[in-house]
């Protein structure tokens, strides 16, 4: 009844207005961010990624203030687990009858490292007698805040470099995708590790300040990739017609780049740049693994994988997963959480997007 | 009153800008949609995927023998995130055998809606028909009922007896095949013993009908590099290439000009005739449905609110919607003052009112119009109306509704 | 029509365009031939005077479209001189332009393509007005709340995404964007040509309303010619890039002289079942505007064609006072 009289009462009023909205009328939609949320949420991939991420920082984050409360020790505490290990020694010898025989003496002795895995050290302690889980929170931070801040770095001089060249052409485009194919053709790695190897070389940069550099050497290699994007995406959308559109109210070129075009290239920028967090991570990894990255007392997931080097010996590699298989666990968990989130963030992103 | 002075009435306060007035879902009501929702949906697709259905199960028999096509109380639904939106919701008519039936209606109607249930292209899973029937009268005499044909038996009836002439011609092309190679596979699939050499040959022959003034070359091109207008032209050609014996014209011709409009209508009407084929031709244009069609059906909101003959419709409206329709063409005659329209818009398709759809929008409703949905009212054998001004026979007076404004 | 602000300038031609030419040239250029080109709009002249509506028709792909964005140099010109308000367009740097370009706007065909899809209405509408300060800053949102209401937009759509909008809507939005900016020249292409019947009629009143309040000038372009009767005063036919016929929207819909311009007219479909026409069916060739035919253009397909119209192209010439055409069947001296 009510609604009906309500129907009446819009016929009344909206006599003399021209265009009334029916629309409007008892019409519930779901709101923008809301429709946002579901959009992302419809993908069971991105709600994996999602718990992956939260996972791994709440791991990197939170975790050390957790172990600072309850048991009071931070990154680079020492731990002295006695235990006694058996150590066996084995060796050749020809008996007089001209056969070989093999020796084995078996001896015990107390070692302080490299503790299994107990109750008080979850993953047990390293090499130099740090606990391993402690380690992983704070090699985390490093690493997650490394590969943050370098896809912010790298995306904006990208989106700026690039969005540029597409719009203008010409020669702007042609001297800015000059410079990106010379970074571009550049081998990745092998100039990276030339790079941090000069860097750790040189005396009077403070070990601690090499990761600064290496963060600096990442954008440069990652920028040409997102320029490239940027400029291709700006390219097509150029010729749109609310580009043309655009031009007829005369707003200024900056306007149009980078209120037009770039947030139209969002969709391409959030997958790449997802992606890219997991390259960054990668990179880290093998730097850090190469002895190139974060320098020693400090852990970064990369150099804590190094531990097993096989070129050190298969010691490590063979008896001790506990002290690289996690490690190894948190980088694959990162770098699949930010691809899944990606392509989620991507779909939930692009208002067309119904299903 | 003047824009100026509308104008100076709006205060600041009427027009508040931060405040959106649009009604947000809450949470839970939104969980309670999706869930319905994907209860319904898992049920119509398991009955729509079932395998090996015998054939009298789809069998049928038409209610009258001269019909290609009847519509039944059809009813098709999309079942969206924000509710249950009826886009055809109880459409009954027929299609004779060699008669055109126009379609009009405001813009969202259900007319597009319609069509693809006949065509069975609703797009799956949120669209569904939910109830009602669509006979179909097929070459080899028998009749189907396409509600209910499995979906392998229905690739044989489209494309081949039942044409379709897109609405949006640029999402039916493939834009990475050529023109050519998307016409010639047409004619490949449809046609038994067709040679490739064959099929270029039809294909060209009917880029050729349709107007295209270089076919050699817009055989070469990609959709793309056509403009709008020839785009349109190489669906309806490729739609005809297999002589149909039913074609579904989706506004066949928004996008050409009145001289390419005219030949494609002759086209149409002439492959319609050759084979004594039926067209059901969905326009907003009511000079060609004046021209082209014997039928005509008034769709509003997702109800048909009149059908008659052509000469029904034009010369003696009688539904109120219809009445405006007609005076909203401009022509010659009403040169200098302003165009009738129609104020306001439609419902909002998720929650329909219980009384008459158009009572929002009717100038001349009455107490019981907003009270239920009228009924179909019979005039002649052809022509009905849902009104309730028809009733009890009382024919409207459709001049003194000329008189105002 | 006949108000006051038209009366004062009538004898203004706010627009006048000289031998417009656009050539696209063909992407593919084989070997040893002569670079061809796709001659969209070749050598078109005409004025519009303040305040009224020429109405732009013509055959799909004829040049219509490609008129109305080099007039706004939104493509370059190949040739031609346009005069806006007595300013030579050509002649001006890029930096005045843009602070120009407010003056004249266009309404684009296309609603779904011309809208940017990630901003919200308002912004559409409000952006150049903020750019230009076309209102002083503190009446900007007032301003833009008012425009679209003028345009039947409802105030709260201003945070709304075009695509949550219908065709019919995102053609007002559209409008609104023009609008809003104090043009002096609109150019409408077709506006309503993915609009029904109702629509249209609202914004067709739209359209006039302005007209009569703000003194608009239009170029409208359109398929439907019935719309063109009722809202322009003054008519050119183009046919392949060419303007075949031009001239009082009378002298036109009553005495059209061209080949075309009859077959046009004749096939406009009357919204009446009992009205046959005898519709003038154009046979023969469509030809192509990379290779227009020699001499008239239009001679592969008019019933009058002669020999000399193989030979000579027809100039457009003044027949009747205002009336002009271009054809060998008048007289060409
Ligand atoms: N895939 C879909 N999902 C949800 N709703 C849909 C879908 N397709 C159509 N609809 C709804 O169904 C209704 C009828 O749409 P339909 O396309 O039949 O309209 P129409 O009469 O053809 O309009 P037009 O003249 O603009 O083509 C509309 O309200 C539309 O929003
Ligand atoms: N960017 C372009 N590059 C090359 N050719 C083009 C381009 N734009 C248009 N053309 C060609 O120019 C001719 C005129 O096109 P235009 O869009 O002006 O036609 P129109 O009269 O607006 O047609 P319609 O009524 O179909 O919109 C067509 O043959 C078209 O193929
Ligand atoms: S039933 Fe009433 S409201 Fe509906 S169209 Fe008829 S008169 Fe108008
Ligand atoms: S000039 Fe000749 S061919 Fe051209 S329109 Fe006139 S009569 Fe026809
Ligand atoms: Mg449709
Ligand atoms: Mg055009």
């Amino acid at each position: 009844m009510i609604e009906k009289e309500k129907a009446a009462q819009q016929t009344t009023n909206s006599s003399n207005q021209e265009v009334k909205d029916g629309y409007e009328q008892h019409f519930k939609v779901i709101s923008p961010g809301r429709m946002v949320a579901k959009r992302f949420f419809r993908s069971k991939l991105s709600i994996a990624g999602l718990y992956m991420i939260v996972f791994v920082f709440l791991f990197s984050f939170v975790g050390p203030l957790i172990v600072d409360a309850t048991w009071g020790y931070e990154e680079l505490e020492v731990f002295k687990v006695e235990r006694i290990a058996d150590m066996v020694s084995t060796a050749d010898f020809k008996g007089p009858d001209g056969k070989t025989y093999t020796y084995y003496d078996k001896s015990q002795t107390l070692v302080y490292f490299k503790a299994p895995p107990s109750a008080e050290h979850w993953l047990g302690t390293d090499t130099s007698g740090f606990d391993i889980l402690t380690r992983l929170m704070y090699g985390g931070r490093i690493s997650l805040t490394i590969s943050f801040i370098v896809i912010f770095l790298e995306t904006i001089i990208g989106v700026i470099l690039g969005g540029l060249a597409g719009y203008f052409g010409k020669w702007v485009d042609q001297l800015i995708m000059r410079i990106v194919d010379i970074f571009a053709c550049l081998p990745g790695l092998p100039v990276l590790l030339v790079l941090s190897a000069t860097i750790s070389s040189i005396e009077s940069i403070p070990a601690e300040h090499r990761i600064y550099y290496m963060m600096a050497f990442l954008t440069l290699m990652g920028w040409t990739g997102v320029a490239r994007i940027v400029r291709g995406q700006i390219l097509m959308l150029r010729e749109q017609e609310y580009m043309l559109a655009a031009e007829t109210t005369g707003i200024s070129p900056m306007h149009k780049i980078f209120r037009h075009l770039v947030p139209n290239t969002m969709p391409q920028l959030i997958v790449s740049a997802t992606l890219g967090l997991g390259g960054v991570i990668l990179y880290e990894s093998t730097l850090s693994y190469l002895g190139l990255g974060v320098p020693f007392p400090r852990a970064a997931w990369g150099s804590m994988i190094a531990l097993a080097d096989p070129s050190k010996g298969q010691e490590i590699l063979a008896n001790y997963p506990n002290m690289w298989v996690p490690a190894g666990v948190l980088i694959v968990v990162t770098v699949l959480g930010f691809s899944f989130i990606g392509d989620g963030l991507r779909d939930a992103f692009d208002p067309r997007m119904k299903r | 009153m003047g824009l100026l002075d509308k104008w100076k009435n709006i205060k600041e306060t009427e027009v508040e800008p931060g405040i959106d007035h649009t009604m947000y879902l809450t949470l839970k009501e939104e969980r309670r949609i999706s869930r319905e929702n994907s209860r319904i949906i898992k049920q119509f697709e398991r009955e729509k995927n079932r395998k090996n259905v015998p054939e009298e199960e789809y069998l049928t028999q038409m209610r009258d023998p001269n019909n290609v096509v009847e519509f039944d109380n059809l009813h098709t639904y999309f079942f969206t995130d924000v509710g249950t939106v009826k886009s055809v919701n109880g459409v009954t008519f027929d299609i004779p055998q060699g008669k055109v039936v126009g379609v009009v209606g405001e813009s969202g109607c259900g007319k597009s809606v319609t069509s693809l249930s006949l065509m069975q292209l609703v797009q799956a899973p949120q669209g569904q028909i939910v109830a009602g029937s669509i006979r179909y009268q097929s070459r080899d005499g028998k009749c189907y009922e396409i509600t209910k044909m499995p979906k392998d038996r229905m690739l044989k009836v489209r494309g081949k007896e039942i044409a379709m002439i897109f609405q949006e011609p640029m999402t039916s092309l493939n834009p990475v095949f050529k023109i050519g190679e998307q016409m010639d596979e047409v004619v490949l699939l449809h046609e038994e013993g067709a040679t490739p050499k064959a099929a270029r040959e039809r294909s060209l022959e009917m880029l050729n009908l349709v107007g295209i003034a270089d076919p050699q070359k817009v055989y070469n091109n990609y959709p793309h590099e056509l403009s709008g207008g020839m785009r349109q032209r190489v669906m309806i050609a490729m739609a005809l290439s297999c002589t149909p014996r039913l074609i579904i014209a989706d506004e066949p011709t928004t996008a050409l000009d009145v001289t390419i409009q005219a030949q494609i209508l002759e086209l149409l009407r002439d492959v319609k005739n050759k084979i004594n084929g039926s067209i059901m031709l969905i326009t907003h244009d009511l000079g060609v449905i004046a021209e082209m069609a014997d039928y005509v059906v008034v769709m509003y909101a997702g109800r048909i609110i009149e059908k008659g003959t052509v000469r029904e419709i034009f010369h003696n409206p009688k539904h109120p919607y219809t009445i405006g329709l007609m005076r909203s063409k401009p022509s010659g005659k009403t040169k200098d003052n302003r165009l009738y329209s129609i104020k306001g818009q439609v419902p909002n398709p998720i929650n329909m009112p219980n009384h008459c759809y158009f009572y929002n929008r009717c100038d001349r409703a009455i107490g019981i119009c907003a009270e239920e949905y009228p009924e179909m009212i019979q005039f002649t054998d052809t022509h009905s109306a849902a009104c309730h001004l028809c009733r009890n026979g009382g024919f409207m007076d459709t001049n003194s509704t000329k008189e105002q404004r | 029509m006949e108000n006051a602000y038209v009366n004062n300038n009538y004898n203004d031609d706010i627009l006048i365009v000289r031998n417009l030419k656009k050539y696209y040239p063909l992407s593919k250029i084989s070997i040893g031939k002569k670079r061809s080109y796709v001659k969209a709009v070749d050598d078109v002249s005409f004025s519009i005077k303040r305040g009224t509506t020429m109405g732009l028709v013509g055959e799909s792909g004829c040049g219509k479209t490609t008129v109305g964005r080099t007039i706004l140099r939104l493509h370059d010109v190949t040739d031609g001189q346009v005069i806006f308000d007595g300013m030579d367009l050509a002649k001006i740097p890029p930096r005045k332009l843009r602070k120009l370009r407010p003056q004249m706007q266009m309404i684009f065909q296309d609603p779904y393509s011309s809208l940017s899809p990630r901003l919200p209405i308002g912004e559409i509408i409000g952006e150049a007005v903020k750019e230009h300060n076309i209102v002083p800053k503190s009446e900007y949102r007032s301003y833009i709340l008012k425009v679209m209401h003028d345009c039947g937009l409802q105030p709260h759509y201003y945070y709304r995404y075009p695509h949550e909008f219908s065709g019919g809507q995102r053609q007002r939005i559209s409008i609104a964007r023009a609008v809003a900016l104090k043009p002096k020249f609109i150019i409408c292409d077709e506006p309503l040509s993915a609009l029904d019947v109702s629509i249209q009629a609202q914004i067709i009143n739209l359209m006039k309303d302005l007209q009569e309040q703000y003194g608009y000038t239009y170029l409208f372009i359109s398929h439907d010619l019935s719309v063109v009767e009722y809202l322009s005063d003054t008519i050119g036919v183009m046919y392949l890039g060419s303007m075949v016929e031009m001239g009082e929207k009378k002298q036109i819909f009553d005495n059209p002289m061209h080949p075309y311009t009859k077959a046009l007219l004749s096939a406009v479909p009357v919204s009446d079942p009992d009205v046959k026409m005898n519709r003038i069916i154009l046979k023969g060739d469509i030809p192509s505007p990379v290779n227009p035919p020699s001499g008239c253009k239009f001679r592969t397909r008019c019933p009058y064609a002669t020999k000399v119209c193989a030979e000579v192209a027809p100039k457009l010439k003044e027949y009747e006072s205002g009336h002009k055409v271009a054809c060998h069947l008048y007289s060409q001296d």
